[in-house]
């Protein structure tokens, strides 16, 4: 039996000094393979006598089982062994960068995720969203909106126009989206809720102006719509808008000639350090005008006003962008500077919805 | 408009503060832009007696003065001012006062070793005039200690509001008086205005020409003879200076004071300088130099004031030199009249010409003032400038206004929401000047005043109460939504397309840009536009002149602007409108990307895992073709047609359409002579679609998405490789190999593309790999062979392409 302790102690040692997995291949077919020394044993046992086979067949099968056990474990020793190498080699520098990818890198325009936002705001209310030409006539943009022909009214608007056509009717670009009101009133029969957001133009050009710019207007039109329920829409669409629990806001009576009567709104805000912030502080900074509709505007468009009621507001997208994201500035606006863009614009995935907060 | 506090009392009385006067004016609608009070900054300043002054024993020019400052301790002060002499009253600053023409504020000093405490000072130092020669010279009796501003009557605050257009009633202080009396802030002073009885007939008549009957209803006239015209008083040129207005002489300051406190622009001839009797008619393309010393030409619709010399006045807008008074005027005509707005209007814009007189008459003057103004215009003279009246003749008559507007009560509360008694709305109305009849507590009958051209119906009258009310008492209310439930949705399928293409177009990484919607003519026809319809008549610069018909030449400039920074490579869009005419449904919605320099999908500039490559049309490809499944848009039911318009490469650029007639857009490198004309240097690809044009999708009865049915056998893959023409397209080699057997064949993707050595001049290989997927059995090496025996036979056949060998 000093053979096979010998023999044990042999193969363990051979095992345990494997280097690598081939190596310890090479033990496990020394031994346990066909011509190998433990399956030379096993052998043996066909020649011998069942009392000597019993014993030694017991001996050489644990023998057997040693082997096999040991070579299972040092084959997990090399092989965590060998990975553990392999995984070294494969060492690279994590923080080389990365291209970026174009969800991080586009950005979306101040102005487009503005009106989204205002959708977002006005749809829960059950307004729907309107548009029309920029391209108007004299009639949509002025007339039927209450301005008479050659009033001081109009010539406040610094209309762009073009040149009369065979019929001597001179087309114009809306200076207002209220052309959009007209079109709607003269379009659907009340109740009405819309807004009209779009692009307007005012042949204006300075610090503060750009011959381009954007403006949305509110309509509501019904049976009982009155300056109660426009005050409590332009609160709360602020608020929400501003994204602050309390907005502050001045009424004074004023003129517009498509509005009767007709209000500007104040918003209060504190202004520190350039930087303006609503629902505090103690100034007031003009913000939108707004009105019951003019009942000529009514009857212009084909709504009875004895019948019929409602009103309408109207400001400017970019600077209410200006106000809530801090532009200082209207003309970067519009020079696609992408310095500006990548600055003041919206990542791809800033879905506003009221759910999940309009810029939140 | 702007008045002073102490002007505003003349007719209003009340015991209201500066400030409550303020915020009540923006409370009813006449908005305060500002309140100044030029004593502000100069409430420091006193009265001071030089008691004595020697000279400076260490300067020449200096003078060091015992100074009473009212304290009872004289103050030593070293002056440099050469009329620093004893016993000179004068305005003194004692430290610590700031001195605002200077930018600076006293201090206790040493001056050339003598101390110095404060400072004596000039007109220029307080800011008062420009220049001035040494320190001011009050009067000897003026007190001393007093502050200087209450001495000279500077401490009035000058308020300015911004008047809206329909107001024309506050154009004068009277008004303003009026409707702050409505307001509750005190009693309006109404006094009478007495006619002046004539002392002999007006030798100058005045004719209306019929034809300007209706522009021109009212004219009165009358001579004041042996008047004596010197500067005005100082009362008056201190208001006339506080609201900015330059005094003239007593004639010409009478009526620019009223124009102030009435409303009531009037003119003056000098009589002496009039030939013959007046005449209103339209002009006749005459010149006039009119009194701002500007020659102006008139052309045939202007209404003028004539004698028999030709046209002397511009009527309602400005005067002429000519007839003007100044201090040898001994007899005056004094005019008051009314003219139709609208004529006034267009005639003050044509002539560029803004007076106050034709701001108040294009707004519309209150025609029951027009004799009032005369006579209240005539007391003046006489009063100031003496003489005698002529009888005041009238031609025409003053137009009435009869409507009378049936109010019912309830209007207020169904417009505005407010309650607000009948007491209360009979109050407000009768103080504001209606005249009230027929009421009950229903309704009334109401007629607006003379000076209330702007109330029309039932919604002015409600802005009358709403505004004295208060809007701040409107109360807040929630506004039902129309329908009970979850909001439905409301977005139009091109709003839903707009927005998705602007997040899909950003997700891509292009940067979203808002570009002008005019470009240059020459920029518009080179893109497909420059129709004359669309060209701006009074366009705001010629690079900004015609509607835009594409949005490339935009996005193009600015991508060049950006490189001229340093930002080569660039990657924009724009999603906005575009204009193919004049028309309404010829304004479009374009999406628009550029790629610029190495701006590319894949990483721009140098990077260590490779460096970004130049932009080509695949990139533009890749761009519009993921927008339109992003949108989505079927890829196979678009057709893609090699060439573009010729503002793209002609050999790189591809049309987009859903059959011959609807072209929906195009892609492509920009072609090299575009970028030239706009002086943009490439390489620059890029696309543009129409969301407009792309088809809605089919109206699908539920969302299901329809039965997903997946194949239990491996699909496998066969190569093949196909010898075409240079020219042959890859997609029609596709088509015919997807074509030759429906079932069997799933996929064929483009793996390779060579041209060189092995290949033929003047042809290509292109290496396909065709997906097989088997449906109810595993397929044999016959019956694979038999398909791809079918794919070349299929491919040659539509293609003249070969195996390769």
């Amino acid at each position: 039996m000093s053979d096979l302790s010998k023999l044990e102690t042999e193969l363990l040692s051979s095992i345990a000094n494997a280097a690598d997995e081939a190596g310890l291949e090479e033990v496990r077919i020394g031994s346990l393979g066909k011509k190998g020394s433990v399956s030379a044993l096993l052998a043996t046992l066909g020649k011998m006598s069942p009392d000597e086979r019993k014993t030694a067949g017991a001996a050489i099968n644990a023998l057997k089982d040693v082997v096999t056990t040991a070579l299972g474990e040092r084959r997990s020793v090399l092989k965590d062994a060998s990975l553990n190498a392999r995984l070294a080699s494969e060492f690279v520098d994590v923080t080389l960068p990365v291209r970026e990818s174009g969800v991080e890198s586009g950005r979306v325009h101040p102005i487009s995720q503005v009106m989204d936002e205002l959708t977002a705001i006005f749809a829960d209310l059950g307004f729907s969203i309107a548009e029309g030409p920029d391209i108007e006539s004299d009639d949509t943009n002025f007339t039927k909106l209450n301005f008479p022909l050659g009033h001081p009214a109009r010539e406040m608007h610094d209309t762009f126009f073009f040149q009369p056509d065979e019929n001597g009717e001179r087309k114009l670009l809306r200076t207002h989206t209220s052309p959009v009101q007209v079109r709607t009133m003269m379009s659907q029969t009340p109740p009405i809720r819309v807004i009209c957001p779009g692009r307007t133009y005012r042949c204006d050009s300075d610090q503060t102006h750009t011959p381009m710019f954007h403006q949305v207007e509110g309509l509501v039109i019904d049976k009982n719509a009155n300056l109660g329920h426009l005050k409590w829409v332009l609160e709360e669409s602020c608020k929400a808008f501003f994204e602050v629990p309390h907005v502050k806001m001045r009424f004074r009576p004023s003129f517009f000639p498509f509005t009767e009567p007709s209000m500007e709104v104040d918003i209060q805000c504190s202004r520190k350090n350039g930087e303006i912030r609503f629902g505090e502080g103690d100034d007031w900074l003009e913000i939108l005008g707004c009105g019951m509709v003019h009942p000529n505007v009514l009857r212009n468009c084909g709504v009875d006003p004895d019948v019929y009621q409602g009103f309408a507001w109207g400001m400017g997208i970019d600077r209410i962008a200006m106000l809530k994201y801090g532009m200082a500035d209207l003309r970067p606006f519009f020079e696609a500077d992408v310095r500006w863009l990548n600055h003041y614009g919206f990542r791809p995935l800033d879905l506003p919805t009221l759910a999940g907060g309009l810029s939140a | 408009m702007k008045f002073t506090l102490s002007w505003l009392k003349d007719h209003l009385e009340t015991d209201a503060s500066l400030e409550t006067i303020v915020e009540t004016l923006t409370r009813i609608g006449l908005e305060v832009e500002h309140v100044h009070n030029p004593a502000d900054a100069l409430k420091d300043f006193v009265i001071a007696h030089v008691i004595s002054a020697t000279q400076h024993p260490n300067a020449d020019r200096l003078r060091v003065c015992m100074v009473d400052t009212g304290d009872g301790v004289p103050l030593q002060v070293v002056c440099g001012a050469p009329n620093a002499r004893s016993g000179l009253k004068t305005v003194f600053s004692p430290p610590g006062t700031y001195i605002p023409s200077k930018n600076i504020t006293i201090a206790k000093g040493v001056i050339r070793g003598v101390e110095s405490n404060g400072m004596m000072c000039s007109f220029e130092e307080l800011g008062l005039s420009a220049e001035s020669e040494g320190i001011i010279e009050v009067p000897d009796d003026a007190p001393v200690g007093t502050r200087y501003i209450d001495f000279a009557g500077l401490n009035e605050p000058v308020i300015e509001i911004n008047l809206t257009p329909n107001r024309a009633d506050a154009t004068g202080v009277h008004g303003i008086a009026r409707d702050l009396a409505g307001a509750g802030l005190g009693r309006l002073k109404d006094r009478p205005i007495k006619p002046i009885p004539a002392s002999f007939a007006c030798p100058v008549g005045v004719k209306i020409a019929p034809d300007v009957a209706e522009l021109a209803p009212m004219f009165a006239l009358r001579l004041v003879r042996g008047v004596k015209n010197g500067p005005s008083p100082d009362w008056m040129q201190k208001r006339l200076t506080a609201i900015g207005l330059r005094p003239i002489n007593a004639l010409v300051d009478i009526t620019n004071y009223l124009t102030f406190d009435r409303g009531r622009p009037l003119h003056v001839f000098d009589a002496a300088k009039v030939k013959g009797a007046l005449t209103v008619r339209r002009s006749h393309g005459e010149e006039i130099v009119a009194l701002d010393g500007k020659t102006y030409k008139l052309d045939d619709h202007t209404l003028v004031i004539c004698d028999e010399a030709g046209v002397e006045s511009v009527a309602g807008i400005m005067g002429g030199q000519t007839t003007g008074c100044d201090e040898s005027t001994t007899d005056v005509l004094i005019e008051s009249a009314l003219w139709d707005p609208m004529t006034i209007a267009r005639s003050g814009r044509n002539l560029g010409i803004v007076s106050d007189a034709r701001y108040r008459f294009e707004r519309g003057v209150d025609p029951a003032f027009c004799v009032a103004g005369a006579e209240l215009a005539t007391h003046l003279v006489m009063d100031l400038c003496g003489g005698t009246a002529s009888e005041l003749v009238i031609a025409g008559a003053e137009p009435k206004r009869d409507a009378v507007i049936d109010f019912p009560w309830s209007e207020v509360k169904r417009l505005t929401g407010l309650v607000v008694t009948v007491e209360e709305m009979t109050r407000i109305l009768e103080t504001l000047g209606f005249e009230l009849s027929a009421k009950t507590a229903e309704r009334v009958n109401v007629r607006a005043p003379s000076w209330r051209n702007d109330v029309e119906g039932k919604a002015d009258l409600v802005e009358e109460i709403m505004r004295i009310v208060g809007v701040d008492n409107i109360v807040s209310t929630p506004l039902e939504r129309d329908e009970a439930g979850i909001p439905k949705p409301i977005l139009t399928l091109l709003q839903k397309r707009t927005r998705l293409t602007r997040r899909a177009l950003a997700a891509l990484g292009l940067v979203e840009a808002v570009t002008w919607s005019f470009i240059s003519k020459a920029r518009a026809e080179m893109f497909g536009g420059g129709k004359p319809e669309l060209a701006l008549a009074n366009p705001i610069a010629a690079e900004l002149s015609d509607m835009r018909p594409s949005l490339l030449p935009g996005l193009m400039a600015a991508a060049q602007r950006n490189a001229d920074r340093g930002l080569g490579d660039v990657a924009l869009f724009e999603v906005g409108q575009v204009f193919k005419g004049a028309g309404e449904s010829d304004q479009r919605m374009s999406a628009t990307a550029i790629r610029r320099g190495t701006a590319g999908p894949l990483g721009r500039g140098r990077h260590w895992s490779g460096n970004g490559s130049k932009v080509d049309v695949f990139h533009a490809k890749a761009d519009v073709l993921a927008l339109l499944a992003a949108l989505g848009v079927p890829a196979a039911a678009v057709q893609l047609i090699p060439g573009a318009p010729d503002y793209f490469h002609p050999g790189r650029s591809g049309t987009l359409q859903f059959g011959p007639k609807n072209i929906i857009g195009y892609f492509g490198e920009l072609h090299p002579r575009a970028l030239e004309a706009l002086d943009v240097q490439g390489p620059m690809v890029g696309f543009e679609i129409l969301l407009d044009d792309i088809p809605a999708p089919k109206a699908k009865p539920t969302r299901a998405k329809g039965k997903l049915e997946l194949a239990e056998l491996m699909p496998l893959e066969r190569d093949f490789a196909f010898v075409v023409d240079r020219t042959a397209k890859a997609a029609d080699i596709v088509r015919a190999a997807l074509g030759a057997d429906r079932a069997l064949i799933t996929g064929a993707n483009v793996f390779d593309v060579y041209e060189g050595a092995g290949i033929a001049e003047g042809k290509k290989s292109v290496g396909i790999a065709i997906t097989l997927q088997p449906r109810d059995k595993t397929l044999t090496d016959v019956e694979i062979e038999a398909v791809g025996a079918k794919i070349v036979a299929e491919v040659g056949k539509k293609t003249g392409g070969v195996l390769r060998g």
